[in-house]
């Protein structure tokens, strides 16, 4: 009797302890979202929405007229987003397609944790190497001044979003029943054959969310950006300019702005807008995710 | 024996690493039959048809010894493609596997791998094999359906239909009923009746009674070895070995 009122006792305990650290979690998320938007509203009393979302020009301490347009700052993530997903997604898909239909099993213990360390590496390096080796190799290429630009950008975040890419994508199509992989074999399907027709479509929605979740590190990223890309605040038209996209332009002017002033307020709505298209990137990777998964069982 | 042999194992050695699962196999599968391969759990049925198609070519760590003949010719030559190989021997699977596509796409599939695009010759061609398969009734509305949405008998006729489009010379069917249900069964040893008036058939059954009402030969296989090959009344009626003769009779395995 005594005995299993202790124990009962436990399994509460333990599923409260859990159910805490839970909710500790979506209290973090929501804490810092209701921070974001407390700190970002005011900027709005000086600001209209629409200016601020869709006007080219950011130059708040213009001493004739303050504009606070972050459309270019938009494009610029986008763009130098885009450019490392163009970059990642055929190599990373490539390479987990490798790791689990092509290499031997030593090759795949060697490299599967090798990625998993190039996930470790923090960005300031990543930026470093931008500066020291892509730059200048990028300007050689190109004919350019310098190669502190667009391209490098998307190179590095290339780079920083392939082992998740990877990583995931070689779950999910290792996680395609070896049955499907045997019924193409046996109707005379090649090795080849039997990747893109079989075992890729069958792990789609994996990738999918592999490359959402890549993207959602790429558009975040901050450190990586700030020191390779130039922080030209002029609206992109290309990769190859400078460009300044939004988590570089919070960085380098947040610590610099006086407090409570429209500008500092306006840092925060484009950090508002971040995270608004983090989250919604991360969503629609955990939606596809699920279906994937809800499918599988 | 007057047929002539389709396919056949000459001395085969098969191992796993270092375990010998088949030892010295001589067997002949006569042309447009059905020879059954019967056995204890565990005695290499399913190795040696999977030999036969070289699809333990995938399967790390494996070494064979010996030959198998298609047709006089040696499947391991050099000259001989295990893609085309497969293309003139299919195989059918214990459990069903179509694939996560529509029902068309999945009978579809050999011909297109194929490189046949033409949407009418297709759509022939998925026909026939469905009939053939005596699947066509229940799925001629709703070929664009998930092969998933399917019952596990009509899942595997449908392997079977896929298996048929290719138009191989081979089926091979590794215990094809030991997943599905007793009515299911009962149509899928009817279809294999039929298959060889066509089609050369090996099927790796657990099941005495199948075996003895589908094939014309049976081979009896125990440890790797083969015991006893003849055709299937007599091994069923006067074997000539003691062990077939237990084993049939049920008294092992
Ligand atoms: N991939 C494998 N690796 C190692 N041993 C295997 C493998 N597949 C089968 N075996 C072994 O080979 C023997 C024959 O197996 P199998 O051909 O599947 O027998 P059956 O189909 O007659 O039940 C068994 O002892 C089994 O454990
Ligand atoms: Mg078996």
């Amino acid at each position: 009797m005594n005995k299993r009122a202790l124990r009962n006792l436990k399994e509460k305990s333990v599923r409260t302890f859990f159910f805490l650290n839970g909710l500790l979690a979506v209290v973090v998320l929501a804490g810092i979202f209701l921070l974001l938007l407390v700190s970002a509203v005011p900027a709005f009393r000086e600001i209209h929405l629409r200016e601020f979302l869709f006007t080219k020009t950011w130059d708040p301490t213009s001493p004739l007229k303050e504009t606070y347009g972050i459309l270019g700052q938009i494009a610029s993530s986008v763009l130098v987003t885009l450019g490392a997903m163009i970059l990642a997604v055929p190599v990373g898909i490539g390479v987990a397609a490798y790791l689990s239909d092509v290499a031997h099993a030593r090759v795949r213990e060697i490299v599967k944790p090798a990625v998993e360390i190039l996930a470790g590496i923090p960005s300031v390096v990543i930026g470093f190497l931008g500066i020291v080796l892509i730059g200048p190799a990028l300007a050689k290429l190109f004919g350019l001044g310098h190669g502190l630009n667009g391209l490098n950008g998307s190179l590095l975040l290339a780079v920083m979003s392939l082992p998740t890419i990877i990583s995931i994508s070689e779950d999910s199509l290792s996680a395609v029943p070896p049955a499907y992989g045997e019924a193409s074999l046996a109707l005379g399907g090649s090795r080849w054959q039997t990747l893109v027709r079989v075992k890729l479509p069958a792990a789609l929605s994996g990738i999918i969310a592999a490359v959402m979740l890549g993207m959602g590190r790429a558009v975040g990223e901050t450190m990586t950006v700030l020191m390779a890309t130039g922080n030209a605040r002029a609206f992109p038209t290309g990769l190859m300019q400078s460009l300044r996209t939004m988590t570089s332009n919070i960085a380098i002017e947040l610590g610099e702005v006086p407090y409570f002033t429209t500008h500092y307020y306006a840092l925060f709505a484009i950090g508002l807008v971040l995270f608004i298209m983090t989250f919604l990137v991360n969503m629609v990777a955990d939606i596809v995710l699920h279906k994937y998964q809800q499918r599988e069982s | 024996m007057t047929a002539r042999s389709k396919i056949e194992a000459r001395k085969l050695d098969f191992f796993y690493g270092s375990k010998h699962v088949l030892k010295g196999l001589d067997l002949a599968c006569p042309e447009k039959s059905v020879t059954a391969i019967i056995g204890p759990s565990g005695c290499g049925k399913s190795t040696f048809i999977r030999t036969l198609n070289r699809m333990n070519d995938v399967v790390a760590g494996t070494r064979l010894a010996g030959r198998i003949l298609l047709d006089g010719a040696d499947i391991h030559d050099p000259e001989m493609d295990p893609v085309e190989l497969r293309r003139r021997v299919g195989m059918v699977f214990q459990k069903p596997n179509p694939f996560p596509k529509s029902i068309f796409d999945n009978v579809a599939y050999g011909l297109r791998i194929n490189g046949e695009r033409r949407r009418g010759r297709l759509e022939e061609v998925v026909e026939k094999s469905l009939r053939e398969a005596a699947l066509w009734d229940e799925v001629k509305d709703r070929l664009r359906e998930n092969a998933f949405a399917l019952s596990g008998g009509q899942q595997q006729r449908l392997c079977i239909a896929r298996a048929l489009a290719v138009r191989p010379e081979v089926i091979l069917f590794d215990e094809p009923c030991s997943a599905i249900d007793p009515i299911a069964t009962a149509r899928v040893e009817d279809l294999i009746q039929r298959l060889k008036t066509e089609y050369t058939v090996v099927i790796v059954t657990h099941n005495m009674q199948q075996a003895a009402r589908v094939s014309d030969y049976t081979a009896f296989l125990m440890l790797g070895e083969l015991v006893e090959f003849g055709d299937t009344k007599t091994i069923f009626t006067a074997p000539v070995r003691k062990m077939t003769e237990e084993y049939i009779t049920g008294r092992f395995g």
